[in-house]
């Protein structure tokens, strides 16, 4: 995708504001506003029950908050839906990743769902799983099972990632190529925002802290 | 790469992923094809040799059991995507949803339905239906089944996920089931009785079309509230 589109709006590439959310009768956060520009990226933080996977859930459109709107590129993401999800890689709390299907296999649908970044075998080089790419799912370990789904966010080539825990099961060199790969999304002009306890191992990361 | 072809792309991608899904899973696949089997076997079993009695049931019982079975296959359309998380990634898809929801129905049927319709000869002998009564119940099962699958997608969509959604789903669906039931059997009767079934079938048509409309666009927007 290209940058321009980004600056040929005065406004913010992502801009949330007054967003509520409630998961029953509980308010798990109210009015909360963020201004995201293209090249950020935006870290998340709070204990445990804050609302941080809410709040990605609510960004993505998966689960619509009680007041408040997300707006990309200046639409709101209810009427641009089409274009909004051509532009957004999600990784989910769950890796989405089948059993029964090889490490390739895999890729190779969700390539096929939404392509338009990397092919299927950089991906997996850029993530160390080349020599998975035959081995089922099941037989993946949880790591593993992440590293391939983040490999899903780099064969999209969006605009905007939405990360829920990327880290999660991740070794500590993983890690490290995550982080290289958001400062490489900034880079190019993309936007991400990441849920995470610790700090991201990027120098230049927003944060927002959620309180519980 | 034009937007017409990214979808017909994820489409095949879909059916792709499905299909390999349930070869590398053949003992649970096949499961309803032997449900199917052995619930139209008792049939035969159960009522007697008489020949004139069993040709004349033939047709509803290969038909009860072909619904019962699919109802047993429903489950399976949505709930792997669902617990493995996958079905984000779906609703996420720059892609009307109701056409990848088709996709996946029509995975469900080509492991599912095509089955049921290539065992359906075997089993239309043990109730000695003549060629005529078997060529008409081909076609009931041929038109009806992927109207079966179409409809059970609604009510796995809107029952997926929940504690005791198997019950839930059968009264959910019996009712819609009723109709293509009635004018699939009715075929067959009138075969027997020796008119045309085409009536019959021209309306399990009209149904088929009616469920590839609207089904998957139910189904889509109950997957939303779900997902």
């Amino acid at each position: 995708m290209s940058p321009e589109r980004a600056t040929a709006s005065t406004e913010p590439a992502l801009s949330v504001s007054g967003l509520e959310c409630r998961r029953g009768e509980r308010l798990v956060f109210s009015n909360l506003d963020i201004d995201l520009e293209a090249g950020e990226v935006l870290q998340i933080s709070g204990p445990n029950g804050s609302g941080k996977t809410t709040l990605l859930r609510a960004i993505a459109g998966l689960t619509p908050p009680t007041a408040g709107e997300v707006r990309w590129c200046g639409r709101r993401i209810d009427e641009g839906r089409v274009e909004f999800l051509r532009d957004l890689a999600y990784l989910g709390h769950a890796d989405g990743v089948k059993a029964e299907l090889t490490v390739w296999e895999d890729l190779e649908v969700a390539e096929a769902l939404r392509g338009g970044g990397l092919t299927v075998a950089d991906a997996l080089d850029r993530l160390g799983l080349t020599e998975l790419a035959d081995t089922l799912g099941r037989y993946l370990s949880a790591g593993q099972r992440r590293r391939l789904a983040l490999c899903r966010i780099l064969t999209s080539g969006a605009r905007l990632w939405l990360l829920d825990e990327p880290f999660a099961a991740l070794d500590e060199a993983t890690i490290t190529t995550v982080g290289r790969l958001l400062e490489q999304q900034a880079e190019r002009g993309g936007l991400a925002i990441v849920t995470s306890h610790h700090p991201l191992p990027i120098d230049h990361a927003r944060v927002v802290r959620l309180a519980a | 790469m034009s937007r017409q072809s990214g979808l017909w792309r994820a489409c095949l991608g879909l059916i792709r992923r499905d299909l390999l899904c349930v070869s590398r899973h053949r003992a649970e696949a096949a499961n309803p094809l032997l449900f199917f089997a052995m619930v139209a076997t008792i049939f035969p079993i159960a009522l007697g040799p008489d020949p004139k009695a069993l040709a004349a049931i033939g047709p509803g019982a290969i038909w009860a059991s072909a619904l019962l079975s699919t109802l047993l296959s429903l489950e399976g359309m949505f709930r792997p995507d669902l617990e493995d998380g996958s079905i984000e990634q779906l609703l996420l898809c720059p892609h009307p949803l109701p056409v990848l929801v088709l996709a996946k129905v029509c995975a469900h049927w080509l492991a599912t339905g095509l089955p049921l319709l290539l065992l359906a000869p075997l089993l239309a002998l043990q109730f000695g239906l003549t060629m005529e009564s078997t060529t008409t119940l081909l076609l009931s099962l041929a038109l009806g089944t992927p109207a079966l699958s179409l409809l059970g997608a609604v009510g796995v969509a809107l029952t997926v996920g929940l504690r005791g959604a198997g019950l839930l789903l059968a009264l959910l669906l019996l009712p819609l089931y009723v109709p293509i039931l009635i004018f699939a059997t009715g075929a067959g009767g009138a075969v027997q009785r020796g008119l045309a079934p085409s009536a019959h079938l021209n309306m399990l048509t009209a149904l088929l079309v009616l469920a590839l409309t609207l089904a998957p666009i139910a189904a889509a927007a109950a997957l939303r509230v779900r997902g």
